[in-house]
């Protein structure tokens, strides 16, 4: 197929329709509501189901039922209704049913607003539902990744029995660029053995994330962190950019890795030895490659649209052997090219030294420089 | 002398029954409404087609109890969860099983607009006027000036409000096909009741739209009661202000009726 102009919000739906989607529910909210009405155009097309649901508490219950028949179900849907959409997703992780959500991210806490952010990674990496369970979360940079990845989304929910979310912003869901979309899959024919269709010819199954005595969740938990430990060894993906000799590591993922990467072609231009590395699974987060690259990288700057949420990640990675700069854009406001490359040139020239939980206290600082447009 | 094969089988466990044995209280009718369940379904051979969908509260183990396919919801979103199914096995057969607290409290907005949808489900409400699982809280269809334990001084209108009517409430969307009330106080009832099961699962096979029957039921344990005086409280208490009833029937499913 070849490419075409195509709209992130539109281009992911279709790509989920054609990664063999057949249940779609949703709930309007901006800036993700042209996935929903891509989806209740083409679905009714296809014979497949499209609810608009009164809410998101009830989109994510259907996608939920409709996940426990074994067929290809998802929402997508943008942080404030992420948030009510948490306990259903807590009651898919505790059933393992697969499961895909995407979340476009807005400006927050609260009611926010609509631009571009990163703020939710806390959330959806984290778990964000009650309970003690590991979502997979894919972070897409461009309209193309957006469409590779749903598909693979739906691969990996299926392969490990797991809710996979996909999070963008405003950015990737709202800008046009040229991109290819996959050709149609052909829907299974039978459901998988575990799913719930009607005990026609064999004995009753049961989908439920219940397990009233402590030992049995117990048992359910350590399957979890199993099949969890399984997706950590198996799963990490990211891309790397002009790392052969850099000294400086940029680290940003979504919107903000891509605007790094242009600050970084610059900064090469300047003749700085600086690369930049994007995670593409926040969730299994790339720990141990991180940790390698401290073997060559003398300081890494990790750029977000948020207060440094996957700092505290990558920090982790680091363990202390190498300084961790920061510098995020918060609010809904995406960080410009000119400012990132402005940050490599201090730490260019003045390596960081301070890593005594006073990064973020002189990022405030400089950040608040750049706010009252003094940089 | 009846010898065995002069025995003619006029009652057994039914099918869709399972052989498990119900965690219910003495006297709770949770167990009669399961078994008008499960006979309903093995009439219409419906077994093997049939999913259910259990709720947060006393039955939220009917799970066990039903020789079928089963989800276990999300407290009040059973009607969410039944619409997932629904929409993408059409063929099948989906229920909800839900009380009170479940149906009429935390999932109102699902069982509305599942209602209002016309979502082809049957539902079975369980209305006992009271939370039994968490130990007799004031549920949304306390009746005025009954105590609980978080009514202790009797359900104050003034500042808890009234009861909700769910099928009175329900029957008012053009999407239901089917909804009533129902008690199961005395025999006589429970055989009204099983008719209308019926009929909801009917009106489900018919694609006439959303179909519930809501069943006055009785608490023992948290009213507080001999299960026998709790039957005569439904009659004398709950009944004049749940009204038994047709409150919705679609013109096709009226020509089916017994």
């Amino acid at each position: 197929m070849a490419k075409q102009l195509l709209k992130g919000n539109e281009a992911f739906a279709e790509a989920a329709i054609r990664a063999g989607l057949e249940g779609f529910f949703g709930y309007p909210i901006t800036p993700s509501t042209e996935f929903l009405e891509h989806m209740a155009k083409r679905m009714p097309e296809l014979g497949r189901a499209f609810v608009q649901a009164e809410s998101e508490v009830a989109a994510i219950n259907m996608v939920y039922g409709a996940a426990c028949t074994g067929k290809r179900a998802m929402t997508a849907s943008s942080s404030p209704g992420i948030s009510l959409m948490m306990e259903g997703l807590s009651y898919i992780a505790g059933t393992e049913v697969p499961v895909v959500i995407v979340n476009v991210m807005r400006g927050g806490p609260g009611l926010g607003n609509i631009a571009p952010s990163q703020g939710d990674y806390n959330q959806m990496v984290k778990g964000g539902g009650h309970g003690d369970y590991s979502p997979i979360v894919l972070a897409p940079a461009s309209v193309q990744e957006a469409i590779d990845y749903i598909t693979l989304a739906f691969d990996l929910a299926e392969k490990y029995r797991t809710i996979v979310a996909v999070v963008v912003d405003g950015n990737v869901g709202q800008m046009m660029e040229p991109a290819e979309l996959p050709p149609m899959r052909e829907l299974p024919k039978e459901a998988p053995d575990w799913a719930v269709t009607g005990a026609q010819g064999r004995e009753p199954r049961f989908l439920s994330s219940i397990y009233i005595d402590p030992k049995d969740e117990e048992v359910t938990n350590v399957r979890l962190l199993k099949r969890w430990l399984e997706i950590e060894a198996n799963e990490v993906r990211y891309k790397e950019y002009d790392l052969e000799d850099a000294e400086i590591i940029v680290i940003g993922f979504g919107t903000a890795g891509r605007v790094a990467s242009s600050a970084v072609r610059l900064a090469r231009q300047e003749g700085i030895p600086v690369g930049l590395f994007r995670p593409i699974t926040l969730a299994p987060f790339p720990y141990q490659r991180i940790e390698k690259l401290t073997k060559q990288a003398k300081t890494f700057l990790v750029v977000e649209m948020n207060t440094g949420m996957m700092y505290d990640d990558v920090r982790l990675a680091v363990k202390g052997k190498v300084p961790v700069e920061f510098y995020g854009r918060l609010g809904g406001v995406v960080p410009l090219p000119d400012e990132i490359l402005e940050e490599i040139r201090r730490v260019a020239a003045s390596p960081a030294k301070d890593q005594n939980g006073h990064v973020r206290q002189s990022w405030l600082k400089r950040l608040e420089k750049v706010m009252r447009g003094e940089q | 002398m009846v010898t065995a094969t002069d025995a003619k089988l006029v009652y057994q466990r039914p099918e869709s029954f399972s052989d498990a044995v119900t965690h219910y209280c003495p006297g709770c009718t949770h167990g009669v409404a399961h078994r008008l369940v499960a006979e309903v379904l093995d009439e219409m051979g419906l077994r093997e087609q049939a999913i259910g969908v259990a709720p947060v509260g006393c039955s939220v183990f009917a799970y066990n109890y039903f020789n079928c396919d089963f989800v276990e919801a999300a407290h009040g979103r059973a009607p969410a969860m039944a619409t997932g199914i629904k929409r993408v096995l059409p063929e099948k057969t989906v229920y909800t099983y839900q009380g009170d607290g479940d149906l009429a409290s935390i999932g109102m907005a699902e069982i509305v607009h599942a209602a209002a949808r016309g979502e082809n489900i049957t539902v079975i409400f369980i209305n006992n006027a009271i939370y039994g699982m968490t130990g007799g809280q004031m549920a949304p269809t306390t009746l005025p000036g009954m105590k609980t334990t978080s009514s202790p001084y009797g359900r104050d209108v003034e500042t808890a409000g009234y009861p909700i009517r769910m099928a009175e409430v329900l029957a008012t969307l053009d999407g239901a096909g089917y909804v009533v009330r129902r008690s199961l106080h005395d025999p006589k009832h429970i055989r009204q009741a099983k008719k209308a099961i019926r009929l909801a699962f009917e009106t489900q096979q018919y694609g006439l739209g959303f179909a519930m029957v809501e069943l006055l039921s009785s608490c023992p344990t948290n009213w507080k009661q001999t299960p026998q005086d709790a039957l005569q409280w439904i009659a004398d208490h709950m009944v004049p202000v749940f009204p038994l009833g047709d409150y919705k029937v679609a013109p096709a499913l009226a020509e089916l009726r017994p």
